[in-house]
């Protein structure tokens, strides 16, 4: 009876084994590195790249461990972090010639130094968090109602040139709160602006007020209008941000959504907060100008001799341009810029939204300019960058702006992204801070290491002292549980912390309890009478359903932390839920597939070595 | 080895009245100075800033204070963390100041009286954040409670669902009176520890309400509280070594766990050590009160229509 099928035992070996496996990157530790990756959207790292740092890196002598391309950049593992710092220095004067426009990211980083044949296996080490390795972690707000009035004062700009175009006649425009009100003192008018708006403007929800003179038509953004616009904001401010973060040489940044409203960014081993709030919350302007064609003026202004009104640029690709210094349209008119293709000739194209007032300006400057070259400037910190300089083909009215030619899918989206990152879509605030110094994270990993090792040693030697045999089978299958959570969150690469680690150790501490609980109830079957095989039979079969019940309500807790929990209590609960899902293999499973294999094939057992059973009104110990 | 050598069943229900009375009296007075004092809650809560700063040599935290004041900081706080060299800066929020550079500013205030600082760890969190928090803290807790009644309910009887969390709602009041009387500050790790520490020790009253199930079946002739002493009796030795390794593990994490799990680890002792007490005895007392008996458990036979004493029929 105490026999598992076979099937049961290569189940158990197979998930050790597999657990093995995956936590194993956790023992290599992590060995420098450096990283070089794109510093702009338009720079593309590639096997070129690769080839390059390798080769700059040979010529200089610095040796290196190996060398790779990944997602997020090309990555050179050093032998210590003297070469690394040398490393960084050289491939930081080759790839940034000017510092002041860097082109490349060149990083410091760790890589797992875990041999290549795990990598490939995607057995990656835990990902630790800031709190472990040191580094700073912002929660942003974004400003939805910004984002919406903003969104509303370019749609009232809208609808006035709309009632124009179509000759409805109103008495003003308005916007309360987050309504627009339309005021008329014609029905008629009323009735006729109302189907014009429905028609044009799918986005609002239009209702009528009033009575008399004094008509109004109010209008109300659609709920996933408003969502839509929320959504973009967020996006666009995360796109922003990446941007930005791109310029601190942050080896692996995280930026990411919270909530509806809330973009989370972490900085691993930045040390200084302040630079990277400054770059966060820096404005970045768009400016639309015109470009200065007058021969032979760029030749001098290249010879040193910029004419009076304008400013060299270098566009995006090396060529020189000449920008007049008088700003055509500056970004905040621009409400949207997507990647698509021209309608006609199939070629990839940026399409671009002007708002009202944008538009009329922008149909002005075209009809007086066709056939001559607009800028695109992105100016940032007070430096500018030609974005792209189209040469204008006709008059463009309604605001709807395509920039075609001469570019590639991927050129098109990339613009779009810079022309929409240029600037945030709504305005954000810091809410949360944090950030830890190398130092301490390095103490905490200690710490945490230190109090679930003397904790588990301490369980391990009464559990043996204990119980015996069978307290050591419960050693085991508790060094098992640890192996496989730690394989687990290794492989689901979920972020370790410090309560993570907390939760690690209570989770061993929990986890004690179901072989506890199997192991008391096998010397009570003893102390009962039965032998020694149905002992354990029974004890294991009756024990289970305690182990389930009692581990169901501890899992109800740890599912509502996790629902609820930020931050911290996050890295808690998440490790708390895995802990328990895994005990209840390892205790149960693990340890019974050991018991089996002890006894299980034995015809008589005598006694069990559990520790002595003690009866009453029997002093004499049965062993 | 054998701790547990017991003979008869402990007769603990005979005392359930005084169990109950003690509880009751901790309870009230844990609900006394929850309201009197209140909880001394963390900057993650209030919302505000907080600094740890690491001096080579050991801090002289009044010239700290000294420095801050005359920078024009006030209500903040200073204290040692951990040892001797490191400092604790706790601000509160202010709508004047800027927050953004408030590490830096920091350090250059201390640079005159008590320099050579350097700094460890800035935490800033905002005034909607902390209100989140502790909604979110609550809305967890009350999605605990349901969650384990329901379950203990669906599984055992709607009696064991509400003495089980009755009993345990008890241990998270009687933590957190501990931390209002002592003033020990109340993060969120602790919150953490303390649901926690809800969902571990309802396990305790799981165990035994399973074990007065199977005894309720299988012994017949028992009147309630005698069952309810076997139960007890019968896996008080589970009880004792579980909590005693679980124990192992929380001193471990308080001893090596450093100052950031010092406070973790000491609300799940507290919890630890109540939850024992009160899922034996609390729990099982309250059960007995709202009337638990053998007939909840034990399916009545089908009657058959015409069927005589001994079940046959022709």
């Amino acid at each position: 009876m105490n026999r598992y099928p076979l099937w049961k035992y290569v189940t158990v070996a197979v998930a050790l084994l597999v657990s093995l496996v995956y936590t194993l990157p956790n023992f290599f530790g992590e060995s420098p590195a450096v990283q070089v990756s794109s510093a702009k959207a338009t720079l593309k790292v590639d096997e070129k790249t690769r080839e390059r740092v390798a080769i700059t890196l040979q010529s200089a002598g610095v040796a290196i461990n190996g060398i790779f391309l990944d997602a997020t950049g090309v990555k050179v593992r050093l032998h210590n972090s003297d070469s690394q710092l040398q490393a960084k220095d050289i491939l930081e004067r080759q790839f940034n010639p000017d510092p002041a426009d860097p082109q490349y990211v060149v990083a410091l980083n760790l890589l797992s130094s875990s041999p290549q044949w795990l990598t490939s296996l995607h057995a990656l080490p835990m990902y630790l968090g800031l709190d472990l390795r040191g580094g700073v972690h912002f929660l942003l707000q974004v400003d939805m109602k910004g984002a919406l009035t903003k969104r509303l004062d370019s749609i009232s700009g809208d609808l006035r040139s709309l009632l124009r175009d179509k000759n409805v006649r109103h008495s003003g425009i308005n916007r309360e709160g987050d309504r627009l009100i339309i005021r008329f003192r014609d029905n008629d008018i009323r009735s006729k602006a109302r189907s014009v708006l429905e028609s044009n403007q799918s986005d609002l929800s239009l209702a009528e007020q009033g009575e008399g003179d004094d008509l109004r038509l109010v209008a109300t953004l659609k709920p996933e209008a408003i969502k839509r616009i929320q959504e973009f904001a967020v996006k666009q401010n995360m796109g922003t941000l990446n941007n930005r973060i791109n310029e601190l040489g942050v080896a692996e940044p995280v930026i990411a959504q919270q909530g509806a409203d809330r973009i989370v960014v972490q900085l691993p081993g930045v040390q200084d907060p302040g630079k990277a709030k400054d770059i966060l919350g820096r404005t970045a302007t768009l400016e639309i100008r015109m470009v200065d064609e007058t021969a032979g003026a760029l030749e001098a202004a290249q010879a040193g001799q910029v004419p009076f009104g304008a400013e060299l640029y270098v566009e995006r690709g090396g060529v020189p341009l000449l920008v007049k210094k008088q700003v055509v349209l500056t970004g905040d008119r621009l409400t949207d810029a997507q990647p698509g293709f021209d309608s006609q000739t199939q070629e990839p194209a940026v399409h671009l939204t002007l708002d009202s007032a944008g538009a009329r300006i922008f149909k002005d400057v075209t009809r007086d300019n066709v056939g001559k070259r607009m800028a695109i400037v992105l100016i940032e910190k007070g430096k500018g960058e030609v974005v792209t300089a189209p040469v204008i083909r006709a008059e463009i009215g309604g605001g709807r702006v395509q920039i075609s030619g001469r570019m590639s899918t991927m050129e098109a989206n990339d613009t779009a992204l810079l022309l929409r990152a240029g600037s945030l879509a709504a305005p954000m605030e810091i809410i949360e801070e944090r950030a830890i110094g190398p130092s301490l994270g390095a103490e905490n990993i200690r710490k945490g290491f230190h109090s679930t090792m003397w904790g588990f040693a301490a369980i391990a030697v009464f559990m043996t002292a204990y119980y015996l045999l069978f307290g050591l089978v419960s050693v085991v299958a508790l060094a098992a549980n640890l192996l496989f959570l730690v394989a687990l969150l290794s492989l689901l690469q979920a972020t370790l912390t410090l309560p993570g680690i907390a939760a690690i150790a209570l989770a061993l501490g929990m986890a004690i309890d179901a072989n506890v609980l199997i192991n008391e109830r096998i010397r009570e079957e003893l102390r009962n009478g039965s032998s020694p095989q149905l002992a354990i039979h029974t004890g294991y079969e009756r024990a289970f359903g305690t182990i389930l019940d009692s581990n169901i309500t501890t899992l109800i807790a740890g599912i509502a932390l996790l629902i609820f929990g930020s931050g911290p209590v996050r890295g808690f609960a998440v490790v708390h839920c895995l802990g328990i899902l895994t005990s209840l293999f390892s205790a149960v499973v693990v340890s019974r597939a050991m018991i089996n294999l002890i006894y299980g094939n034995r015809r008589k057992i005598e006694s069990l070595a559990i520790g002595q059973i003690w009866k009453p009104g029997n002093t004499a110990a049965a062993q | 080895m054998e701790f547990f050598r017991i003979r008869k069943d402990i007769p603990f229900m005979r005392h359930a009245l005084v169990f109950n009375v003690v509880s009751l009296l901790t309870f009230l007075l844990a609900v006394f100075f929850l309201v009197s004092r209140g909880l001394h809650l963390s900057v993650e809560f209030t919302g505000g800033t907080l600094i740890e700063l690491s001096y080579t040599q050991a801090a002289d935290l009044e010239k700290v204070r000294e420095g801050l004041g005359k920078a024009g900081y006030s209500d903040f706080s200073v204290q040692n963390f951990g040892s001797s060299q490191d400092v604790l800066i706790r601000l509160p929020l202010r709508a004047d100041q800027n927050t953004t550079k408030i590490g830096e500013s920091v350090l250059q205030a201390l640079d005159a009286e008590a320099s050579g600082a350097s700094l460890r760890r800035v935490e800033f969190v905002g005034p909607q954040v902390g209100k989140e928090l502790a909604e979110n803290g609550a809305l967890a807790l009350l999605l605990v409670v349901i969650g384990i009644v329901v379950y203990l309910a669906f599984r055992f009887e709607w009696r064991f669902s509400v003495s089980a969390i009755i009993a345990n709602l008890h241990d998270v009041i009687i933590i957190l009176g501990f931390f209002a009387f002592f003033q020990w500050e109340f993060s969120l790790s602790v919150l953490a520890a303390v649901l926690a520490v809800l969902g571990y020790s309802v396990n305790e009253s799981v165990v035994v309400f399973d074990r007065v199930r199977e005894t309720f079946r299988k012994v017949r002739g028992l009147t309630t509280p005698q069952v309810l002493d076997h139960a007890i009796t019968s896996t008080i030795s589970r009880t004792i070594i579980t909590h005693g390794s679980t124990q192992m593990m929380v001193l471990s994490m308080l001893l090596f766990g450093g100052e950031t799990l010092y406070y973790f680890a000491l609300a799940l002792t507290i919890g630890i050590c109540f939850g024992i007490y009160s899922s034996v005895l609390v729990a099982s007392p309250l059960v007995m009160w709202l009337g638990v008996s053998r007939e909840q458990f034990v399916r009545p036979k089908k009657q058959i229509e015409g069927a005589n004493e001994d079940g046959a029929v022709v």
